[in-house]
């Protein structure tokens, strides 16, 4: 495969996936920030919405008030910030259309469909029907729905070769970083206390984490108990059944960077970081991570993930 | 017979249905207009989601870039078609001898034939290509004829297209969408297949792989990208073929070979169907700001390591000048008529025909030999007193820039617009494959409509549409004169 096809096919599905993770911040930010004040605890959720998508610092070079309006138009619309959700669904379909070729119809359609009801959404918006939140309530559960449409279309429809691969491996590498960061904004929240359980003033926000991922209900069923923190990172870290956890991110990726190694008949840095990336998780437990420090894992976490991304470009992409 | 009216596709001169066409005319007859209009609101439909890349290319009005099509078919009976396909052969054989003759040895000139000026002072000449050969010879391997009808078994042949000629996508999506939504209409009739072009495309393509490359030759598509217009037929093609849809940076040259960069390392290409133009091939060759080409492609080239199709050099032969040799080209190489005629083409480089034309000017069509897709040109009859005499003084400050055609009654095919079916000018365009074991041409071709009352502009950039284009095996059927 051209590595410029296989460079998009991986970039594809990292914007896609980018999209569907920012609008599931916005989303659960605005709820949070909707309790009354003494429900919220320390406050700032919109300032962590733009640390979890890791824009902080590009925001408050164009911004000078974090107000909910400034964010939601920032991380949604802005064609200033790279990852705002208008610039994913852009790049996404740009990448899309110059490799026409190497995508099904299904995908193409997904993408091609998703940008129309952008472009008409901001028309909407420009006539001046944005009123606030609830107007852009819509515009999240299309995003998701976009990014839904593309992942199915993507799983039913593609010939499980290389393309497919470069597909999934950009969608994990890009999950990975999504739920990593997303911990890393909340991780003081989710450090064992010895608070009353339930009673905490931090509960919404441990809730709100589990909304982000849409893990709501997977929690009870794993757990069977009332949300604890130490629990949700555990279950954002070490379950390899939660399909948003950390190990089961690098579960795929092994997986799908070992088919690629295997139809290419060479295992080279990416497979091998893969695998010392997934048995360190493998072989963690709570405890040592708390130990050793939520952040500091995390922290760690991400700047190995990062370094697959470069890997992975070194070994397929730039050739 | 009278030459005040047009020759009508479906119905001559009369008002009767050519035998071709009696089937046509009696669907015709039967279908009320509502259910025409549904049957092009569904073959648009179809477009958009089948060659959904019609649509989306134009930017944020998805409608815009549909070419309109029209859902009535222009028909070529199986005698007609036979005297077309042998004049077609015949004309691209002469074409690939003639370049490399110009290339080569140049007898043409030697013998007087073409006046050397006329090669030496083209834009399109290539002097990089002198004293080269090209892999098996073949120069032109997809060629475009454009052909027009003026009456029963009367084809004139009105430009050749020898560079990259496009269009074929539009020969088979018309096709499948007419197959889907009038599967009665067409089985009435022995329509002779075209979905086999990808295939013997490919068949060519592979046959002039250079003798340097080993084992499976490895054909790709250089396309400059999607911002290009055909950027669709591009990746149309490229699926169709199952070869990789390359952009210049994608190619690199090393030791006079190219490669592709792929993900599994550098692959070399033996075959480059090239849908870029000559001088944005190399940077280092030609323009040197080309951000589209591969640098040291020409030296590969040159060092016959790989083969571009059609070759460098080509462009010569759609000059209009040229064109108007073409008898005396193709009775040079071939030693036989041509089958094919031209327009009658008067050239302004000869005082007597310059002399000719500036006295006709509100009767001619002149155009520059160089020029294309209706630029600048003069359309006498319809052009104003102030237009002509502003077109006589270019004329005269160079009158070897020009040639002069008479205003052709180009044929007519009834076309569904609005609401009725009404007669459109039509021209066709057939597509002649040439590899090492000689050209075909497969049976069918791009006919363009000049959706306008009374224009005889078929092309899409002025609103010019499509119809698919059925060649009819059935011998029954044929007209007596064709």
């Amino acid at each position: 495969m051209l590595a410029r096809t296989a460079e998009n096919l991986f970039w594809l599905a990292r914007y896609v996936e980018r999209a569907d993770f920012t609008a599931r911040i916005i989303d659960v930010t605005s709820r949070l920030a909707a309790l009354p004040q003494s429900y919220r605890g320390a406050g700032g959720e919109w300032e962590s919405a733009l640390a979890a998508v890791g824009a902080l610092n590009a925001f408050n070079a164009s911004f000078s008030e974090t107000t909910e309006s400034n964010v939601v138009h920032f991380l949604a619309f802005d064609e200033t910030n790279p990852s705002s959700i208008h610039n994913c669904l852009e790049q996404a379909r740009t990448n899309a259309r110059t490799i026409r070729t190497a995508l099904t119809a299904e995908m193409w359609q997904a993408i091609n469909s998703g940008w129309l009801e952008l472009k008409s959404f901001e028309e909407r918006r420009r006539t001046g029907e944005y009123s606030g939140i609830e107007s852009i309530l819509p515009f999240l559960e299309f995003v998701k729905s976009v990014s839904l449409d593309f992942d199915g279309a993507a799983y039913r429809t593609m010939l499980r070769n290389d393309a497919y691969w470069f597909n999934r491996v950009g969608l994990y590498v890009e999950r990975a970083d999504n739920t990593a960061r997303l911990m890393d904004v909340k991780y003081n929240v989710l450090l064992p206390k010895s608070e009353t359980v339930g009673g905490s003033l931090d509960y919404f926000q441990w809730t709100s984490i589990l909304r982000a991922v849409s893990a709501q209900t997977a929690y009870h069923w794993v757990y069977r108990e009332s949300v604890k923190p130490w629990l949700i990172a555990d279950l954002l870290i070490l379950r390899k059944e939660m399909p948003r956890s950390l190990i089961y991110c690098y579960d795929n990726l092994a997986r799908f960077l070992d088919h690629l190694g295997k139809a290419y008949g060479m295992q080279a840095t990416s497979q091998r970081h893969t695998r010392m990336v997934l048995r360190r998780l493998e072989n963690a437990t709570m405890e040592e991570i708390f130990q050793e420090g939520l952040h500091e894992f995390v922290t760690k976490f991400i700047d190995d993930n990062n370094r697959l991304g470069g890997i992975i470009a070194e070994q397929y992409l730039l050739i | 017979m009278s030459k005040t009216r047009f020759f009508d596709e479906m119905n001559g001169y009369g008002d009767e249905p050519r035998a071709l066409y009696a089937r046509v005319a009696e669907w015709l007859l039967r279908t009320p207009p509502e259910v025409l209009a549904t049957r092009r609101a569904q073959a648009e439909l179809m477009f958009r989601r089948v060659g959904i890349t019609f649509a989306v290319y134009g930017g944020n009005d998805d409608t815009e870039r549909l070419i309109p099509f029209d859902i009535i078919p222009r028909i070529v009976g199986h005698r007609e078609w036979s005297k077309l396909e042998e004049g077609l052969i015949q004309r691209v054989t002469a074409l690939n001898v003639f370049l490399s003759d110009i290339y080569g040895a140049r007898e043409i000139l030697k013998a007087g034939i073409l006046p050397p000026d006329i090669i030496y002072k083209n834009p399109y000449f290539r002097p990089e290509m002198s004293g080269r050969r090209v892999p098996h010879d073949v120069w032109v391997h997809i060629a475009g004829i454009d052909l027009v009808r003026t009456g029963e078994g009367e084809f004139f042949v009105l430009e050749d297209n020898a560079r990259t000629p496009s269009g074929v996508s539009y020969m088979l999506e018309n096709r499948e969408v007419m197959m889907r939504l009038m599967p009665d209409l067409f089985s009435s009739y022995r329509i002779a297949p075209v979905d086999n072009y990808a295939d013997a495309l490919l068949a060519a393509l592979r046959s002039v792989t250079p003798a340097t490359a080993r084992g499976e030759p490895t054909v790709a598509l250089l396309t400059p990208g999607q911002y290009n217009s055909a950027y669709y037929e591009h990746s149309f093609l490229a699926d169709r073929l199952g070869i990789e849809l390359v952009e210049g940076n994608d190619l690199f040259v090393k030791d006079e070979i190219v490669y592709m960069k792929t993900t599994e390392g550098p692959k070399r290409v033996d075959v480059l169907y090239r849908r870029v133009d000559d001088e944005w091939l190399d940077p280092l060759a030609f323009r040197p700001d080309s951000a589209l080409g591969v640098p040291g492609l020409m030296n590969a080239y040159q060092a016959g390591n790989i083969t571009i199709t059609n070759a460098v050099g080509t462009g010569v032969s759609d000059d209009k000048a040229i064109y108007s040799y073409m008898p005396e080209i193709v009775r040079f190489y071939t030693g036989e008529e041509a089958k094919l005629s031209n327009v009658q083409t008067w050239r302004c480089r000869e005082p007597d025909a310059y002399k000719y034309v500036r006295e006709h000017l509100d009767e001619l069509v002149v155009k520059e030999v160089n020029g294309s897709g209706g630029y600048g040109m003069l359309v006498g009859p319809h052009a104003s007193r102030a237009d002509i005499d502003e077109f006589a003084r270019k004329l005269d400050y160079d009158p070897a820039n020009y040639i002069a055609q008479p205003t052709l009654a180009l044929s007519t095919c009834p076309a569904f617009i609005d609401d009725a079916v009404v007669p459109r000018h039509v021209d066709l365009r057939p597509f002649i494959l040439t590899g090492s074991e000689g050209s075909r041409v497969v049976p069918g071709g791009l006919t363009r409509v000049a959706m306008r009352e009374g224009s005889l502009v078929v092309n899409s950039s002025q609103g010019g549409g499509t119809k698919d284009t059925w060649v009819i095996e059935d011998t029954n059927l044929d007209s007596k004169g064709a």
